[in-house]
């Protein structure tokens, strides 16, 4: 059992909480095996893979050419160590870079065509992918009005994207949801111009890594004024022993525009711990707004630390018009080690950034996330709510930068981050960097439970409650209000959370 | 592990040009062992976490940067507070202008002196929180001063102090390169109150090593000088024990570089530590830095981190606080605030105010905030009569307020407010 029963809980700490806390991470409900035959590039990783990828994806010359630039200088590259995480060293050669189902060699024209074991294995997952309706599992979505409750699904498996839901009817809206080797090949203009244009391929160690020999991963371009009619989303799942997965995501949402899009993960138990290293990139034009969600449920390991997925993310949104707006919202409860930091660039004037977090760490999970919020435009806003819960020996650090340049006049940000300490083994840490460089800005970060608004507390008070359960009930309701952010899919999962309270927390 | 090359040079360089000085058996130990440390560490440079914000390399050249001496038209600070002078002119002691180093409760001797005997209990001390407080940031300016200081004042307390003591610190000399060391070892139940002024030298290292036993109370009030171009380090590392008490407040009016670090290791139960800091700054050539490093290894102990930075014309304010809390150091009261009031649009200010904590019982809390003067505030004030430039001034100063709120003493405050105020209506 999990390292929670054994563990003394402080008073103020009340047992749904830690209830919710063991039901999330005791058992990881989606740690079985799809047994498949897979197809392996040699393990370690060289020049000769990136090109093996390469061609795999039936990849132009000038794609194989970035891949091995990026190669070149990810080998001069050191991995970084500032972060408040310790693992093992990682022997960049013993991995599977490349892995695919055997029954994907030939890419399956349509859904239809699809190797039923993989379908199976989206299903067990909850995430069939059938363009019916609803997404199964989604309790009450059957009385729903059906207009508005589709989601089409892009579905990566190991390596390679299984298939692509709804892509004619999105087409039809003039939306292209594709896996990004498909972008590769029917729209070369559109990445070309777009890739590694908001994370470099020079960015950081595991970016440049994942540049190099990225496999998979979304596509998705909404064109000017466009509301996307439904959710997009993609399922990771990695299931080969072993493997990496290097996933790379590029979203463009034109002037005007606006689409949600999901994000959910999950991996097989293991004793050993396996790499996941990806990298999303988000353009958003003037007017235009994304949001993003993710539930990274990745296998944390056993109550001994043993096996997890190494989760070392870069994910980046780039607000280059004025007015644009982009909203990531996260429950992290997976993972053995967390190393993402969700970012906005707001460039265009009047852009906005926002980043709701939830971290779950549990025994010896450990995560070091927040978020930067860079303000380059005049009249910037930005907004940072991080939740960070840490229970058995667990660590858990928020990181967060806010960056307010010489010419962001009139800008703005308010951050908070509270954490919740369950027993005392475990730690948690605030990192935040701030950097003002005009005056007109207002910056401010707390970190306290005592900062609930004080009309908001009168309020509770002068209907008779007292102060703590004033307290309780108006942090209940924003914790609340982050969670009702994500999209009505997400929403079920990450329900389970809302029970959980701030009280007690520490900054 | 191999230093990088930008950081092996800038050691070798300054290492290069370090002689020992020669002492008593246990300082020639200590100031080895120091030296060993410097150079296993490598001196800061810009890419170091830790100096991040703030460019080291005036620091660790080998030869300090001019600093014009000023004529101050203000007289010297705490005039009329009875007090045991201690000066030294360009870090060199001034036994003329000095008071008798008696008084009751307290002995006080110099470094120089101490550093001559061969048994002295200053051996349990020199270099011995320096060294603790190296982990786990690495402050190697600290290790170099231990190494390379040839005087300081080394004070030990037995009782309540019958007056504070006050270190003087005159700039004679425009190239002047001053290093100091002082230690202070307040008994169990002892009292003292030191206080520090003056700007020292062109380039100033001072490490301050403060033991508070059991119950004993410390008080430390600093001013670093005014309207100065120096360039100062300094250090204050302190361990404190059961039921003691810390308090230090450090008020800067311009320079050109200050780093002041403040290391507090608090290992005995129910203590408590108070730092603050309020410092003004006007042009491009100020940068100030405030880094603080607070471990709570005890249980039932509060400590607060108070610091308000005023800046305008282009000066930059940085701070970078943190409150560790050690694994049963639980019902700690852990504050920190550290706050900006920028003037104008050229002015910046950089925070990093951390928390790392590893016990379930504790209250911390940390705020930041930046932004300029609140102009409905201003509104009111000029709606009362207030001319503009008297309101501004007056809300610079509440701004303040708070961290002056940390000394103890209400004289030795109001007359630091006063120097703020004045300096204030001329830089305003």
């Amino acid at each position: 059992m999990t390292a929670l029963d054994t563990v003394e809980v402080k008073e103020g700490v009340d047992q749904e909480t830690v209830d919710a806390v063991k039901e999330l991470s005791g058992n990881y409900k989606y740690g079985w095996e799809t047994e498949i035959e897979m197809e392996f590039a040699p393990k370690g990783v060289n020049p000769d893979i990136v090109r093996l990828i390469s061609q795999k994806n039936n990849e132009p010359e000038w794609m194989t050419e970035w891949r091995l630039s990026a190669f070149e200088r990810w080998e001069k590259m050191e991995e970084p160590t500032w972060a408040m995480v310790n693992y093992p060293d990682i022997d960049f050669q013993d991995i599977y870079y490349y892995a695919r189902p055997k029954s994907m060699e030939e890419k399956p024209k349509s859904l239809d065509e699809v190797d039923p074991k993989l379908l199976a294995t989206y299903e067990k997952l909850g995430i069939p992918l059938k363009e019916q309706m609803i997404l199964a599992g989604v309790e009450g979505a059957e009385d729903a009005p059906a207009e508005g409750r589709k989601v089409a699904v892009d579905a990566v498996f190991d390596s390679v994207s299984v298939g692509t839901t709804f892509q004619k009817e999105l087409e039809k809206a003039g939306v292209i949801f594709c896996s990004i080797s498909e972008a590769i090949e029917k729209h070369p203009e559109l990445v070309k111009k777009y890739l590694g244009s908001v994370v470099p391929p020079s960015d950081n160690f595991y970016a440049t890594l994942n540049s190099a020999v990225f496999s998979d991963g979304s596509f998705v371009y909404i064109p000017p004024g466009v509301r996307c009619p439904m959710e997009l989303s993609t399922y990771f799942r990695i299931n080969a022993e072993n493997t990496g997965q290097f996933e790379r995501t590029l979203i463009i949402a034109d002037k005007g525009s606006y689409v949600s899009y999901l994000e959910g993960c999950t991996a097989p138990k293991r004793d050993t711990a396996q790499l996941h290293a990806a990298v999303v990139e988000i353009i958003v034009e003037e007017d235009a707004e994304v949001k993003y969600s993710t539930v990274q449920n990745w296998f944390p390991g056993d109550e001994d630390g043993k096996g997890g997925i190494y989760n070392f993310v870069t994910k980046r949104a780039d607000c280059r018009g004025d007015r644009a707006k982009v909203m990531w919202t996260q429950v992290e409860t997976g993972s053995a080690v967390t190393w993402k930091y969700p970012s906005c660039i707001l460039r265009g004037n009047d852009s906005q950034g926002e980043f709701y977090s939830i971290a779950i760490a549990n025994n010896m999970q450990q995560a070091d996330t927040g978020t930067k919020m860079v303000h380059l435009g005049k009249n910037t806003k930005s907004r940072i709510v991080s939740k960070g819960i840490s229970a058995g020996k667990a660590q858990n650090t928020y990181r967060g930068l806010v960056s307010m340049h010489p010419k962001a006049k009139e800008s703005r940000n308010y951050t908070q981050c509270d954490s919740l300490l369950i027993g005392d083994k475990c730690g948690a840490h605030t990192v935040p960097y701030i950097e003002v460089k005009n005056n007109s800005s207002r910056v401010e970060h707390e970190a306290t439970t005592s900062k609930v608004d004080d009309d908001q507390l009168f309020y509770c008070r002068s209907r008779g409650m007292d102060e703590e359960e004033a307290v309780a009930l108006v942090v209940n309701g924003f914790c609340k209000e982050v969670l009702q952010a994500l999209p009505m899919e997400f929403a079920m999962e990450a329900q389970a959370l809302v029970a959980i309270s701030l009280e007690g927390s520490v900054g | 592990m191999a230093l990088a090359k930008l950081k092996q040079d800038v050691t070798d360089a300054r290492l290069a040009a370090v002689s020992l000085p020669e002492g008593a058996a246990w300082i020639n130990a200590a100031r080895n062992d120091a030296l060993t440390r410097v150079a296993a560490m490598g001196l800061p440079t810009r890419r170091d976490e830790y100096w991040k914000y703030t460019d080291p390399s005036s620091i660790t050249a080998v030869d300090a940067p001019q600093a014009a001496i000023l004529d101050n038209d203000e007289g010297p600070l705490f005039a009329d507070v009875d007090r045991v002078k201690i000066v030294f002119v360009d870090g060199v002691f001034d036994e003329d202008a000095s008071d008798d180093l008696t008084a009751e409760g307290v002995t006080i001797e110099r470094l120089a002196d101490v550093a001559a005997s061969d048994i002295h209990w200053a051996k349990d001390l020199y270099g011995v929180l320096e060294a603790r407080g190296q982990k786990p940031v690495a402050r190697p300016l600290a290790a170099l001063n231990t190494a390379t200081a040839t005087d300081g004042v080394v004070i030990r307390v037995t009782a309540k102090a019958e007056k504070p003591i006050n270190l003087i610190y005159l700039h004679n000399d425009a190239s002047s390169d001053a290093v100091l060391h002082n230690l202070v070892k307040v008994e169990a139940g002892a009292e003292v109150t030191l206080l520090e002024t003056g700007p020292a030298a062109s380039r100033f290292s001072k490490l301050l090593e403060v033991d508070v036993a059991e119950g004993a109370a410390f008080h430390h009030v600093r001013a670093q000088g005014r309207d100065h171009e120096r360039r100062a380090v300094t250090h204050c590392f302190a361990r404190i024990e059961k039921e003691a008490t810390f308090k230090s407040f450090t008020l800067t009016f311009n320079g050109v570089l200050t780093r002041n670090e403040c290391v507090l290791e608090i290992i005995g139960d129910d203590a408590s530590a108070h730092v603050a800091g309020a410092c003004v700054g006007d042009g491009k050539d100020f940068h100030h830095d405030d880094t603080v490093f607070i471990t709570h290894d005890a249980v039932n102990c509060e400590s607060r981190q108070v610091f308000k930075k005023v800046l305008r014309n282009g000066a930059t304010g940085v701070f970078q606080g943190k409150i560790l809390v050690k694994e049963g150091a639980q019902k700690t009261d852990g504050y920190q605030i550290s706050q900006s009031l920028l003037l104008d649009d050229d002015s910046q200010f950089l925070a990093k105010p951390e928390l790392e904590i590893y016990a379930d019982d504790v209250a911390c809390s940390h705020g930041s905030t930046s932004g300029a003067i609140d102009e409905d505030a201003l509104f009111y004030l000029r709606s009362r009569g207030v001319p503009e430039k008297i309101a501004r001034n007056m809300l610079t100063l509440s701004f303040l307020a708070e961290a002056l709120e940390e000394i103890a003493d209400e004289g030795l405050a109001e007359e630091l407010r006063d120097r703020l105020e004045s300096w204030l209506n001329r830089h305003s």
